[in-house]
């Protein structure tokens, strides 16, 4: 056995430590390096927060789902709440809900079962209560809620969405032309879905409509460019996705209710949509096997599809004001509506017409196209026999109408624009007056102005004299509705920054 | 041969018949003869008798589109509801007139006002109020802040006001002004504010 001297047995002691240093470095670093490859894997692998669309009437919303031994469970005074009056209490393990001070339920942390009206309802899972909110299990939703609500209600548990009443939009799609083939889309009520795209494929999600799948969910057209669609729905959404071996693009008309799928080297210009002022928005899909470079329009989609919407007020069943024998209120303000949208896309902006026929459109309705438009400037027209000029009105705002948490008040949805609305009504009244008509800025108890969410005005007009046939006058006509253009075009920058 | 009694029977039977006919045909002829009463659906004045006081009424004025101020002295009642339901129908009074400066459809009637404690005040018209109104953003908010502003004047307290047709809710007083809501006192006596001839 070597013999070795005391400095020689200390450098060796020094080595052997050094290398024990180094070992342990090499483990400390592998073990973070896996931590952390861990940590991504278990991040990346983590499902997104579920959500519960809700179709109805009174509101389209979407509620959070938590998940609870297992299943989906959503919160039911969050979920009545748009709906009606709500209120509930809780007094231990016992939880009971009120809905429009009729309908009762009674439910107990745990159980299976509730009552509602003394009649029992099986929850399919445990209700749950958590810091007084009480949980119900999402599949008992299609049971329990016509109960409370004394309707049907349709629940598309899988994906996350549930319909009250006959809420539900369709559509049919057919193949014009061959070369170079059109997809076009009708639904029947207007869609704003975000368009996104993938290589040989155009995505709609519609995740505020209620669409529902035609009979078959996968639609073939036999056609080499544009050979299918497939319809499908989840996490609280629907979509339909467009498979394409070429770019194609989307675009918008008849007020949003038609889309039209073409190759993107198809211009815009050559595609006759029902309304060619409405094609406002194109987004293009790369082909197949190409780089996917999509514009910017289809990755970041624009929340904004109209910057106004002009309502042409009144319709169908509903004449307004009887002007003269032969004269409707409704008729002139669908007159007044086209002049207004030919004067504000002159100005360059684009402008949805609410109603360009002689349709029924209940107010409630109009205000749903114009807040999920998030129109920029919302303007209802009217005609009236009495008085002279222009009359430019606001919401006056009913009694009450709290928020109540998330939700806003449907009966005073203005209030935070109202301020701007009155500023942009101001701007209009100025403009009017300037062209020497007679103009009053009023306040006005009139639907759907305090359910619009961003500026509002109405535009009621008279004639100048005591002639009623002046209101079938284009140039009187076109002398209003310029002047309300002009304002708003002037204001623009003001509105665009409007939330 | 008929029996004795039935023969008796048959002829008391005749003569009720013969009565009964008889007085039909005596009330048939006085409905007929009765003169029609020509419907005056108008409503009923205040009660001339008794002390009067002075009252504020926001009348509204067709031709310049205002809200105007005027003072009357009529006869009121004690009771806070009975007051405010002569108060309308004086205010409707003026309306109803030939000389109106704010037409109102003819039978136009307040039913009744209901004071509800905190601040609620509650108008019942008829129908006809609503049936007969002329449709336009401006005359119907017009009619709807002036009962309203004129209720709130001279009634301490009233934060709301709801109107009702016939007892019941309804959309629009004519296609325009809503009244599926409570009314915000203070927003319509500002409306009333704007509408001050003047404004």
């Amino acid at each position: 056995m070597p013999w070795i001297n005391g400095r020689e047995l200390s450098s060796a002691t020094k080595h052997a430590r050094q290398r024990s240093r180094r070992r342990l470095f090499s483990v400390c670093a592998i073990l973070s390096a896996a931590v952390l490859f861990l940590s991504a894997l278990y991040l990346s692998g983590a499902p997104a927060d579920k959500h519960l669309s809700v179709y109805s009437v009174a509101a389209n919303y979407a509620l959070p789902l938590v998940q609870r031994d297992g299943r989906d469970y959503v919160g039911l005074l969050e979920l009545l709440e748009p709906l009606g009056q709500v209120t509930a209490k809780s007094d231990g393990s016992k939880w009971r809900i009120r809905y429009n001070s009729s309908v009762e339920g009674d439910f107990q942390v745990g159980k299976n079962h509730a009552q509602v009206m003394g009649r029992e309802a099986d929850l399919g899972g445990k209700f749950l209560m958590e810091n007084k909110r009480g949980l119900v299990p999402v599949g008992s939703l299609g049971s329990l809620l016509p109960r409370f609500l004394g309707g049907p209600v349709t629940l598309h548990e899988a994906a996350g969405r549930l319909f009250i009443g006959s809420i539900a939009t369709h559509f049919t799609v057919s193949l014009a032309g061959e070369n170079p083939p059109r997809l076009v889309f009708h639904f029947t009520a207007p869609v704003n879905p975000i368009i996104a795209t993938e290589p040989g494929s155009l995505r709609m999600t519609f995740s505020r409509e209620p669409i529902v799948s035609p009979a078959s969910p996968t639609l073939t057209f036999g056609n080499k460019t544009i050979p299918s669609a497939i319809f499908s729905e989840g996490n609280a959404a629907a979509a339909i996705t467009v498979n394409a071996s070429i770019p194609v693009m989307a675009t918008f008309s008849s007020d949003g209710r038609t889309i039209t799928i073409a190759p993107t080297t198809v211009t815009v210009q050559n595609i006759p949509p029902a309304n060619p002022s409405n094609a406002v928005r194109a987004a293009t899909a790369p082909a197949q096997n190409q780089p996917t470079t999509a514009p910017a329009a289809a990755a970041n989609p624009i929340p904004r599809r109209y910057f106004a919407v002009v309502d042409a007020s009144h319709g169908g069943d509903d004449h307004g004001e009887t002007l003269n024998t032969t004269l409707m209120e409704k008729d002139i303000t669908v007159a007044l509506a086209r002049s207004l949208r030919q004067e504000l896309e002159s100005r360059g902006i684009t402008t949805l017409v609410l109603r360009d026929s002689d349709a029924n459109l209940p107010v409630d309705q109009r205000a749903v196209f114009a807040n999920a438009d998030h129109a920029a400037i919302y303007v209802a027209l009217h005609a009236s026999s009495f008085g002279h000029g222009v009359r430019v009105y606001t919401a006056m705002l009913p009694y009450g109408g709290d928020d109540r948490g998330p939700f806003r008040s449907w009966s005073t949805a203005q209030r935070p624009s109202l301020p701007l609305s009155q500023r942009i009504a101001g701007l209009v009244a100025s403009e009017l007056q300037r062209r020497q008509i007679p103009v009053h800025d009023l306040a006005a108890p009139l639907r759907p102005l305090n359910n619009i969410t961003g500026p509002a005005i109405a535009v009621e007009v008279a004639p100048q004299g005591s002639d009623v046939s002046q209101l079938t006058a284009p140039d009187y006509q076109q002398l209003v509705t310029s002047a309300v253009a002009t304002a708003i075009a002037n204001a623009r920058d003001q509105l665009g920054a409007a939330p | 041969m008929i029996p004795r009694h039935l023969a008796i029977g048959m002829a008391v039977l005749l003569a009720a018949a013969l009565v009964l006919g008889g007085y039909a045909w005596h009330v048939r002829k006085t409905v007929t003869a009765a003169p029609e009463v020509a419907a005056d659906t108008r409503p009923l004045a205040p009660p001339l008798a008794g002390p009067t006081e002075p009252v504020i009424l926001f009348v509204a004025h067709d031709e310049d589109g205002t809200l105007r101020a005027e003072s009357a002295q009529i006869p009121m009642p004690s009771n806070r509801q009975q007051r405010a339901e002569e108060l309308l129908r004086t205010l409707l009074s003026i309306y109803l007139d030939r000389n109106s400066p704010h037409v109102l459809g003819p039978g136009s009637e307040i039913h009744s006002v209901f004071l509800v404690d905190p601040g609620v005040a509650v108008i019942d018209v008829n129908g006809a109020f609503a049936d007969t109104h002329r449709s336009g953003v401006l005359v119907e908010e017009m009619t709807v802040a002036s009962l309203i502003h004129t209720i709130s004047a001279n009634t301490q307290g009233i934060l709301k006001v709801k109107i009702l047709v016939d007892g019941k809710q309804r959309d629009t007083l004519a296609g325009h002004a809503d009244l599926s809501s409570y009314y915000d006192v203070s927003a319509v006596n500002q409306l009333a504010a704007e509408l001050q001839p003047g404004q």
